[in-house]
């Protein structure tokens, strides 16, 4: 059944990438320049695979449907990046942080991959600086870092609340360089619509201009997708309005595998729903588990007089609070991994304990940190530890510096000060682990055809640990595709420039131009919005935090239902021949449409709970998740014409380096 | 709430535009700006005109896409935001609300309020990056401690979002704010300076091109950053501009 060469190299675990890359075939300068490549996506994975690529001498045509390089998502990352630096001294080293991601990601994701990540991670952090990144440092001038979930160890390097937005930027000015050179040329405004498959090589893509609505032809001897996950199909996530499924799925439909699609993070830090007119969901970054506990009242009356406005959360004594995570998990505390939160709070909150009026909220407390850090700052000062006034001001002075930002997002959007009373939190979609599948070269099943960062499947198992996000998208795009591409382009360098006027293009821009005409021609009666809310209700319900054989039996025919009743009754306004916001989003809405299926079958036949799928058939005692080993393996799609009738192919994946154990956070 | 809406709708580039008046009931306190707007450009939908474009992508304020000129403001009437974070509970019942793009002669309007800011990119390429290729051989990322002061003031100038409200506050839709902050931001690192001089000269070359306007110093810039970007950028971008006139030797 299964033909999926990962093409894991030989040799001990932590020689495997240095000898790969003494051994694999290299472009001469002469011929890079005579190599074209298409990176689709310009966040931290697409950003610095096209800034390096470039830098190396091929010909890179970057595309973002973004106005701007510098807008993609990876922009609103939080709370950091992990690099196995050991600055702190506290043990860390590249084996720990390979072992920890395992474990993280439950077992179920590729250990060379993985080792190579951690062994790559403290160069990502030298670059950064070079480049001009301005992480945080302490008053030594020496890099700071500080904790997060899922780890005993302080590994991660931040920039206050807004790690992401600066590591971007770092990528985003490598790439102007290269914009300036002119060995990047940069499509702002562009969506890819469809790939090219010449002979059975990626050799092109055919994007949309999103101003003018021209369909173009663009040709290259490789493609990179790196067009980020696909939590919008939940309709609400923490991801941007437009980030999309529509690259990776397109290149599904041509060929390439799409792994373990049903991986889902659900973050267990964001802002709560407000009401109907809700378009997205804002993260807390996880750091603030740090120095935030998380609590429920124990008394049921006192949730009830809670959600009446009767009771504050201040004037719950601290005997009636349920610090549930320090209670379950004692070894890790408010710092367990995402999923393992994000479950807790959904049994409080099923269990009747939820905080808000629709009682899906748990609290995020600061008081205690504000305490133990204003006595910690008087005592610094020669001041008096024992004045409430100054130690609250001293400490709330302390928490401003290191999670003002995050702090001032929450109050401008629920109208509360959290540095007087405990944040409302509750889990929501924030990350996909699953994606394209690809090899160790990062090369998807059609040759010539890459997947990097969060598009593919690789690094995160069945759950991503907290900063290593950022991490895995820089290894991609600075430290890993630049070498393994160069391997396939070596076979391409008496090809010429791919020319875009054979059948193959033309066959593939005749679809697109029907998609486009049949979604204008429609002429139904109902909103894309509508379609995209309806089908995020049941991602959410029967596909989200826990699913069960036959609710996602019924999803799978519900969103097919959903699918047929878009094609009959949607409406898009306006032309094709310009800017056209509703027709873009359209387009994605129908492939959100097929995705969501086909993340229900990988569901349905993942019979054992992992990370964060989690199904209620299979669970421990204590109602963790219990595991199986004959699930061992990456479920990898391939498309058939119908997205739940696609075919598995099983990656088996083996354990060499680390015995595989339950996995414990208590 | 119900508020009446002023909104500049424009066709395309070449359309001269207007402001259009619509009605909205409905709206809560509790939507953003932005969903707002998604309720207005719904009901257009239903009845079959063409919905009010604008851009925006996170919603959470720091991809720098949302835009808007509400009531004569970038990003509206509530400070340290933008207009993604905006919140309707900073209107009253019965309101009326002007909502204009991002207006600058180097901002030229796409369609309604969607502007084309990719001047900024084009002062970026100019110049606004360190010369280091990866390689994975850098030094050492602690090898140059770099004092905690420094170290935060190149953070606070590097939180430019690039949204542009700075040039469309200035009477003189000047982008000295926005080159600033990213001429001070490598000015402070030891990494940034070795091409200090180039930087600035050719940066500030590329954003008298782009056609923005000069600094007379007004401060409008420093009032509506949705960062809080600091005028202290553009006196230390003035003070390199000049020492590099004087002192750089390429």
């Amino acid at each position: 059944m299964t033909n999926l060469q990962a093409h894991i190299p030989t040799g001990p675990l932590a020689e495997k990438w240095t000898s790969h890359k003494n051994k694999i075939n290299l472009v001469n300068p002469a011929n890079k320049r005579q190599i074209d490549v298409i990176v689709v996506g310009t966040g931290l994975a697409g950003g610095s695979a096209a800034a390096t690529l470039a830098e190396l001498g091929y010909n890179v045509k970057a595309f973002c449907y973004q106005d701007s390089p510098r807008r993609a998502h990876s922009i609103a990352a939080q709370g950091g990046i992990n690099a196995a630096k050991n600055y702190q001294g506290d043990g860390d080293s590249t084996y720990r942080l390979f072992y920890d991601t395992v474990k993280g990601g439950d077992y179920r994701s590729r250990e060379a991959n993985v080792y190579r990540l951690a062994e790559v991670s403290a160069n990502i952090i030298d670059q950064c600086v070079a480049q001009g990144v301005p992480f945080a440092r302490d008053y030594g001038g020496l890099l700071d870092n500080r904790s997060f979930g899922g780890v005993l160890v302080s590994r991660t390097f931040y920039a206050k609340g807004q790690t992401g937005q600066q590591l971007l930027l770092g990528c985003y000015s490598a790439m102007n360089r290269q914009i300036a050179r002119g060995k990047i040329k940069m499509y702002n405004r562009h969506e890819m619509m469809e790939l090219v498959v010449v002979d059975g090589k990626a050799r092109g893509i055919i994007a949309r201009n999103l101003v003018t609505g021209a369909i173009e032809r663009h040709s290259a001897h490789a493609v990179v997708i790196a067009s980020g996950g696909y939590g919008n199909v939940f309709y609400l996530s923490t991801n941007a309005m437009g980030s999309n499924v529509s690259a990776a799925w397109k290149v599904h439909k041509k060929g390439a595998y799409f792994a373990n699609p049903c991986f889902t993070q659900i973050h267990p830090t964001c802002i709560p729903v407000s009401g109907d007119h809700q378009s997205k969901l804002t993260l807390m970054s996880e750091s603030l588990r740090n120095d935030g506990r998380i609590w429920v009242p124990k008394k049921m009356e006192d949730v009830k007089a809670i959600r009446e406005g009767r009771l504050k959360p201040t004037q719950i004594a601290e005997q009636d609070r349920d610090y549930y995570l320090e209670r379950r998990y004692p070894a890790f505390g408010n710092l367990v991994p995402r999923d393992v939160a994000s479950r807790a709070a959904k049994e409080r909150c099923d269990a009747g304990y939820g905080v808000n009026a629709t009682g899906e909220a748990v609290y995020l407390d600061f008081s205690s940190a504000i305490l133990r850090y204003g006595k910690e700052q008087a005592h610094l000062k020669g001041m008096d530890e024992n004045d409430a006034a100054t130690v609250k001001r001293l400490g709330t002075a302390l928490v401003e510096a290191k999670y003002g930002n995050l702090f001032q997002m929450y109050e401008k959007i629920v109208d509360q000060n959290p540095y007087e009373t405990p944040m409302m939190i509750y889990p929501a979609v924030h990350y996909t682990m699953g994606g394209i599948w690809v090899d160790y070269n990062l090369m998807t099943t059609i040759p010539g055809l890459y997947a990097i960062g969060e598009a593919n499947f690789s690094d995160h198992g069945a759950n991503r640990l907290g900063a290593s996000a950022l991490m895995q998208g820089l290894a991609d795009g600075y430290f890993v595709l630049p070498y393994t591409i160069g391997d396939y382009l070596s076979k391409d360098i008496r090809t010429g420039r791919i020319d875009t006027n054979t059948p193959e293009f033309d066959e593939a821009e005749r679809q697109v131009r029907q998609q486009v005409e049949q979604l204008l021609h429609n002429k139904g009666s109902r909103s894309v919005d509508f379609f995209h809310k309806k089908l995020g209700r049941v991602m959410w319900d029967k596909v989200g935090m826990a699913r069960n054989a036959d609710g996602l039996r019924q999803a799978i025919e519900e969103i097919r239902q959903i699918r047929a009743d878009f094609y009959k009754e949607v409406r898009v306004p306006g032309t094709a021949n310009e800017y056209n916001e509703e027709l873009a989003k359209a387009g994605r809405v129908a492939d959100f449409l097929e995705l969501g299926e086909l993340m229900a079958r990988d569901a349905l036949e993942r019979e054992e709970s992992c990370g964060g799928h989690f199904r209620e058939e299979f669970q421990t005692e204590d109602g963790e998740a219990m595991r199986r080993p004959e699930f061992q393996y990456v479920g990898a799609w391939e498309y058939t014409g119908d997205p739940s009738q696609a075919n598995l192919h099983r990656e088996v994946l083996e354990y060499e380096n680390i015995e595989v154990k339950e996995r414990s956070y208590k | 709430m119900k508020l009446k809406l002023k909104i500049w709708r424009q066709k395309n580039a070449q359309d001269k535009g207007k402001m259009v008046d619509y009605d909205i009931e409905g709206v809560s306190g509790d939507m953003s700006f932005l969903e707002m707007l998604d309720v207005l450009n719904n009901q257009l939908i239903g009845k079959d005109e063409d919905p009010v474009a604008f851009d925006h992508d996170c919603r959470e304020g720091i991809c720098g896409s949302c835009s808007l000129f509400i009531n004569g403001e970038a990003h509206g009437p509530d400070r340290l935001i933008t207009t993604c974070q905006l919140h309707m509970r900073k209107f009253k019942d019965g309101d009326t609300v002007y909502i204009e793009p991002f207006r600058a002669g180097a901002f030229p309007v796409i369609k309604d309020l969607v502007v084309d800011r990719s001047a900024l990119d084009r002062i970026q390429q100019a110049g606004g990056y360190v010369s280091v290729n990866t390689s994975g051989n850098t030094q050492d990322a602690n090898a140059i401690p770099v004092p905690k002061s420094d170290a935060d003031k190149a953070f606070d100038a590097a939180t430019c979002i690039g949204c542009g409200a700075c040039v469309a506050s200035c009477k003189n839709a000047s982008a000295m704010l926005f080159v600033a902050a990213k001429v001070s931001q490598f000015a402070l690192l030891p990494q940034g300076k070795i091409e200090a001089k180039r930087r600035v000269l050719n940066m500030v070359e590329q954003m008298d091109k782009e056609g923005f306007g000069s600094c007379t110093n007004t401060g409008a810039c420093e009032a509506e950053c949705p960062k809080g970007i600091s005028l202290e950028n553009i006196a230390r971008m003035n003070r390199e501009y000049l020492s590099a006139s004087f002192t750089a030797n390429e």
